[in-house]
């Protein structure tokens, strides 16, 4: 095998493919042979970096180089300038703030310095397609430590040592769950693996099956060992084609190693793994309704007990965990669960990865430890809220978590801390929101994807969201009364109390923490009609400033429904009546001579 | 070629092993060889010298040593330059010949030795 002198590692995650990174590795690829470069430097296909709004990304190591937006138009100056003549090029590189002008090295880049990355570590590091480059990283050591010297009861107690709490949101303790299963009663146990991402804005258990699709796979199986499963299957949305495909991929090279497949490395352990593919229902990322899903029947939770543990798919005992609780498994077994346990919380060990999105600067994801406080994550490591506007609230968990304001930024993350304050660890999806965000449309926003969601089978959730969700229409359309804000509330606690899985179970929670938080601006809609953040169309109203207006007309010819009548001597004036609250005027007046409130 | 089949830790060791190096680039060796590859350095046959530390690094079987380049810098007049740190100290190579290169790589990477003769500078 030769040996390269430099790497080149282009991001090929989801994110980075959709901003052009193929045709970068192809550039790159076509330009390092034209310059006769091939037997000396490797173009390596990654994972994502995390970093995916300044993707495209591409790290030239041995330096570690950490280029950002690559087009296809740069990569004959990268090759020439840095990789033929080693002088990085500057103008590509990651600039942080103006007090530190370029920041070469991944490392020293503070989206990463504060980050701890485990379940993310070969994410962007290694090649997801090759099992070689996993294996130089370690992998598949702690499946045959355990294979070779351990019993299956030693793995649960090293698991349970580790503190590893369920990564998908409920935070169930990983090891007890396992020890439930393995103790069932049954020759014939599953071991499944959820990748039902479904949170708007959730794309953290994508990254890890794109970008270190072995991790998974070595995960399950260590599961399958302590709990006597010989079989597993993974539920992935169809929607994550690319995850699908490496999936694919690693568990044909494993099998082809003899890693995956009948008599795993001569130690009489069998493991057959399938994939699954969901078709995108919200529900099935309950355990139940997805095992209903892997039967071939429609997507929709049972009651529990008896729990999968017991009777799980196709009535055998069945373990159920998260992408993210998988991916952990191995460096907790290859480490040793003492040396996961010293990080984090009392009651909360390890990392968590968070996906940031909203009105942040730096969208990505972040693995961190657990107790790191919101601020942290916000501020220091996605840089703060964007064009420097003031934070507002942070919706935590999807649309089961709740919203988090200002006070809470120096809570330490941990599950307790969230649930008390009435939002939920969840996948770990932060949504970040400021001023201009209205509350009471942003608990509509996600009270309409839950209520889409929910599968009907119990009536709290089917008729309980859907009134909710009439009843936020009515407020921010301004037609709301006080009194529907205590049927709403009521509703609430109803819908959480007696539906059936935990998409009824968390639905309200949005709704019920900006009731707690932000009750001025649900009375603000009702009582004044307003809409303080200026977000609600219904609610505004504009207006023409006479003082600062030029008289040019702008406005009038640009209004879609004519409704700005005047003419350049007399000026002009807004027939409110008829505004349709598009918005048009405001955008196009040069002299910002146009108010909304 | 048939796919070799893992049947036990020391196969997984020995397959690690080997793939040590298709990751090592990114690890940064402990070892760095930095090559002149500014147009002073190109036009001196800097490329010829890159390529024989790569072809001996790769008939020795060294896979710890990061191999990096760099642009001019100002010695033109010494150039091909290659530059050698090891255990913090860094050593700069001038007028280097491809036939320099496999002594200066068994005597000062592999064995700590500065070549002296050749050597044109320190900084620690």
């Amino acid at each position: 095998m030769p040996i390269y002198r430099s790497h080149v590692l282009i991001c090929g995650g989801t994110g980075c493919a959709s901003s052009g990174s193929r045709e970068v590795t192809e550039s790159f690829r076509n330009a390092i042979r034209d310059r006769g470069l091939s037997e000396e430097v490797l173009v390596v296909p990654t994972g994502c970096h995390g970093m995916c709004e300044m993707g495209p990304i591409v790290v030239v190591y041995p330096e570690g180089t950490f280029y950002c937006r690559v087009q296809k138009s740069d990569v004959a100056e990268i090759v020439e300038e840095h990789i033929y003549k080693g002088r990085p090029v500057q103008r590509l590189m990651y600039s942080g703030s103006e007090d530190m002008p370029f920041i070469p090295h991944y490392k020293e880049i503070p989206f990463y310095g504060k980050q701890h990355r485990i379940a993310l570590a070969n994410c962007g590091y290694i090649n997801p397609d090759n099992i070689e480059e996993y294996v130089a990283r370690g992998g598949y050591e702690a499946l045959g430590k355990a294979l070779a010297g351990m019993t299956p009861a030693q793995v649960i107690d090293e698991v349970k040592t580790s503190g590893l709490r369920g990564r998908g949101g409920g935070g169930f303790p990983t090891g007890l769950k396992w020890s439930f299963c393995a103790s069932a009663k049954g020759d014939k146990k599953y071991v499944i693996c959820n990748a039902d991402e479904g949170d708007p804005g959730a794309f953290m258990d994508r990254s890890i099956l794109e970008g270190d699709p072995h991790s998974i796979i070595e995960g399950m199986m260590l599961g399958a060992y302590a709990m006597g499963a010989d079989e597993g299957y993974i539920y992935c949305r169809a929607e994550y084609p690319l995850a699908i495909q490496r999936l694919k991929t690693a568990m044909a090279q494993a099998e082809a190693y003899g890693l995956l497949g009948e008599n795993i490395m001569d130690s009489g352990f069998s493991f057959t793994l399938h994939v699954k593919e969901g078709a995108g229902a919200f529900v099935c990322g309950e355990e139940t309704a997805l095992m209903a899903s892997i039967e071939g029947r429609r997507g929709m939770p049972r009651p529990r007990p008896p729990f999968p543990a017991n009777s799980g798919l196709w009535g055998c005992p069945t373990n159920i965990n998260n992408v993210e609780t998988w991916a952990n498994v191995p460096p907790i077994l290859r480490n040793g669960g003492a040396w996961y346990a010293s990080m984090g919380t009392e009651k909360s060990k390890g990392t968590k990865v968070f996906a940031l999105t909203g009105k942040i600067k730096h969208t990505g994801l972040v693995e961190v430890p657990m107790g790191i406080t919101l601020r942290e994550i916000i501020f220091d490591i996605g840089g703060g809220i964007l064009d420097d506007k003031k934070f507002k609230a942070v919706q935590i968990g999807g649309p089961s978590g709740g919203c988090l304001t200002e006070e809470h930024l120096d809570t330490p993350v941990s599950y307790e801390s969230l649930t008390a304050l009435g939002a939920i660890m969840g996948s770990g999806g932060l949504v970040v929101m400021d001023e201009t965000t209205c509350m009471v449309d942003v608990a509509k926003f996600f009270l309409e994807f839950t209520q889409k969601e929910s599968c009907g089978k119990c009536v709290p959730c089917r008729e309980g969201t859907k009134h909710m969700l009439l009843l936020l229409e009515k407020i921010t359309g301004g037609k709301g009364t006080m009194e529907d804000l205590d049927t709403l509330e009521g509703l609430a606690h109803m819908v959480k109390d007696m539906s059936l899985c935990g998409l009824g179970q968390t639905a309200p929670n949005p709704v019920l923490t900006t009731l707690r938080y932000f009750r001025d601006e649900y009375v603000a809609h009702i009582r004044d009609h307003k809409c303080p953040a200026g977000a609600c169309a219904a609610l505004l109203e504009y207006r023409i400033i006479q003082e600062a207006c030029k008289k040019c007309g702008i406005c009038a010819r640009n209004c879609p429904v004519k409704c700005i009548p005047g003419d350049r001597n007399s000026g002009y004036h807004i027939e409110t009546d008829r505004c349709i609250r598009c918005g048009t005027c405001f955008e196009k007046c040069p002299f910002g001579a146009i108010e909304k409130k | 070629m048939t796919q070799m089949k893992i049947r036990n830790l020391d196969d997984l060791r020995k397959l690690r092993e080997s793939s040590r190096d298709l990751s090592s680039a990114r690890s940064g060796g402990e070892t760095v060889i930095i090559v002149g590859m500014g147009t002073c350095g190109i036009a001196a046959g800097a490329r010829d010298i890159l390529s024989e530390v790569m072809a001996e690094l790769a008939r020795r079987s060294i896979d710890n040593v990061a191999v990096q380049t760099t642009g001019c810098i100002g010695m033109c007049q010494d150039e091909p330059l290659l530059d050698v740190i090891r255990g913090g100290q860094r050593v700069t190579y001038g007028r280097v010949k491809p036939e320099d290169v496999p002594t200066i790589i068994a005597e000062h990477v592999v064995n700590g030795r500065v070549v002296e003769k050749m050597a044109i500078g320190r900084a620690d």
